[in-house]
């Protein structure tokens, strides 16, 4: 047989056979584990969960246009270069001065869908636009004109290009709407009419043209630079920008988050170490005798060590395997409960928990070990 | 040359002199047993020879060289290749089987030989019990798996602290015919006891007292063969 085998043969009879003993150094070991892997998927899963609840306080980007005015076309072609798993939503919309009952107002068309997306904290009492010749009213419009959903209202509209001898011959384009909800957003928003792009195209007899695009997309702000970037590059019509009230607020939550994780994982880790040093100082008082005995019979210092550390090594491997296992099973818990939604498996912080837990033991093995290596055989094998 | 010499050894602890002026020797193959009551000396004795502790003054000559002027690594290396040691409460691992603690003075001194251990334990009678953990063995048991231990390396020396201190009639029988097997194949023996009937069947005898030798008595029955009666 090899020295190896015997070593090996060794320290696993210790842990199987002090099952109890090893028991508790393992309990420490695998929960420090448990916690350490759960944070750490929570650290990362973090900006994707929190970006998504983010999303839902609307837009983090706008498309303005670099000149007067852009397109349709333009914002498709933006909208492009954001990866289809982070475009949340994208609304375009188009202002115009209507006038109902000849008292002005604006009207904004826009993508129903998109903006429904975009902007998920909008109220509507009633339901969308959803065909043409329907639209919404903000509920300060109709509280003013006294609408109701599932009632009627015509839009007038005069082109601002006519001149002044056209206004007395030319008669005003007028279109008579369905009203489908009332949007109650507590901002600017109720002060206009929503209704889809081409039933704005067919009131002003203009189409295509879009003043402003809001975008929701996921991602750290970083990530949201990079996206500018490419899309200023690429189309040359559109300006893009962040919503720095959004973007920086989103900023700041996450890096306090992820601050706080990091403090409890390293605060974790630290009670973990004092943790596994007690009991191992425990089992090192324990084990007094069996040390002496050892040294007595021939052992030199480098052996005792050899031994104790190699225990707690595979102390700290068996640790790490549950921890990291039972850590996912805690953070998707968290994740459930606290973001309602799951998280995904990260397979490198398996190896990363195992490895961490196996230096935070060896770590933590130091000083009982060397306390190891001074116990005196003589003293501790006295007869009685 | 003698095989263990000591001589002129004093061991003090402050006022207290545990041991006092001792000089004896010990030939190859000799058994000599060192007795005395408590607080006389024997285990303060039983640690030097054994290379555990190191006298205050005087030489310790073991196979010619003076333990008592080696550090602790060396008096470690000697300890794993020339003493083996029996204790009185036996100090076997408790999670190792009799066979694997057998082993682990192997592993120690050269390469473990599972093998070996096994007709080691066969010697002292124990190759059923060699799968057995010492809390399923008998007191008498667990001390032969110590004999086995102590035997393995074939040590130039057997040292043993009250070999038959916690054992009953029956196996304190056992260990000392294990004791006369030993020394018909050559085996050197020091056997520290405060039985006189232990003390009494090996060749010399040395008495201890107040940490001075005061009688070294040959047995002049010994044969070689004697049975423990």
């Amino acid at each position: 047989m090899k020295k190896r085998q015997m070593f090996l043969r060794m320290i696993t009879a210790s842990l199987m056979r002090r099952r109890s003993r090893m028991l508790v150094a393992l309990l420490s070991i695998a929960i420090g584990a448990t916690i350490l892997s759960g944070l750490v998927t929570i650290y990362y899963d973090v900006p994707r969960q929190m970006g998504a609840q983010f999303r839902s306080y609307g837009a983090n980007m706008i498309f303005v246009p670099a000149d007067t005015a852009f397109t349709e076309q333009d914002v498709r072609q933006g909208a492009a270069v954001i990866q289809a798993a982070d475009l949340v939503g994208i609304a375009p919309y188009r202002y115009e001065n209507v006038r109902i009952n000849g008292i002005p107002v604006v009207a904004a068309g826009t993508d129903m869908q998109g903006a429904q997306a975009a902007s998920p904290y909008w109220h509507v009492d009633g339901a969308w636009p959803a065909k043409d010749g329907e639209l919404m009213v903000g509920a300060k419009v109709a509280e003013s004109f006294r609408l109701k959903v599932g009632g009627e209202i015509e839009l007038s509209y005069t082109p601002e290009t006519r001149t002044q001898e056209e206004l007395k011959t030319v008669q005003d384009q007028t279109c008579t709407y369905q009203i489908t909800g009332i949007l109650d957003t507590g901002g600017s928003e109720e002060e206009y009419v929503y209704m889809s792009l081409p039933d704005l195209a067919k009131l002003t007899v203009d189409d295509g043209k879009v003043d402003v695009a809001e975008l929701s997309v996921s991602g750290g702000a970083e990530q949201l630079e990079k996206y500018i970037e490419q899309i200023n590059a690429a189309v040359p019509a559109v300006t893009a920008r962040t919503v720095k009230r959004v973007t920086a607020s989103e900023t700041t939550v996450l890096t306090k988050l992820q601050a706080l994780v990091l403090l409890v994982t390293i605060v974790v880790l630290a009670l973990t170490m004092i943790c596994v040093a007690t009991t191992m100082t425990a089992v090192v008082a324990e084990r007094r005798r069996e040390i002496g005995l050892r040294k007595a019979i021939g052992a030199s210092d480098k052996s005792i060590v050899g031994e104790f550390l190699g225990e707690n090594l595979l102390l700290g491997l068996l640790g790490g395997i549950i921890g990291s296992l039972l850590g996912f099973i805690f953070a998707q818990q968290v994740s459930i409960h606290v973001f309602s939604s799951s998280i995904s498996f990260r397979l490198w912080i398996v190896p990363v928990t195992i490895l961490v837990s196996i230096a935070v033991t060896g770590l933590a093995s130091l000083l009982p070990i060397r306390s190891a290596t001074e116990v005196d055989p003589a003293l501790v094998l006295k007869g009685e | 040359m003698s095989l263990l010499e000591l001589k002129n050894v004093y061991k003090i602890y402050g006022e207290l002199h545990a041991l006092d002026n001792v000089n004896f020797t010990v030939e190859k193959g000799e058994w000599v047993s060192i007795m005395g009551p408590s607080g006389s000396g024997k285990s303060t004795m039983m640690n030097i020879i054994g290379c555990m502790d190191k006298p205050s003054k005087g030489e310790v000559l073991l196979d010619g060289v003076d333990i008592a002027k080696e550090s602790a690594k060396n008096l470690t290396a000697i300890r794993r290749d020339k003493i083996g040691l029996i204790f009185q409460q036996f100090h076997l691992v408790n999670y190792l089987t009799a066979v694997e603690n057998v082993m682990l003075a192997q592993y120690y001194h050269s390469m473990p030989d599972e093998k070996e251990a096994l007709e080691a334990l066969e010697r002292v009678g124990l190759a059923g019990r060699a799968k057995h953990l010492p809390s399923q063995l008998s007191g008498g048991e667990q001390q032969r798996v110590c004999v086995a231990r102590a035997l393995i390396n074939t040590p130039e020396i057997i040292l043993a602290d009250e070999p038959t201190g916690n054992l009953d009639e029956k196996n304190e029988e056992i260990v000392v015919d294990l004791f006369h097997k030993l020394h018909d194949e050559g085996t050197t023996l020091i056997v520290v006891t405060h039985d006189p009937e232990v003390a009494e069947v090996a060749q010399r005898r040395i008495v201890l007292r107040d940490g001075k030798i005061t009688k070294s008595v040959v047995n002049e029955n010994f044969t070689g063969k004697i049975r423990f009666s």
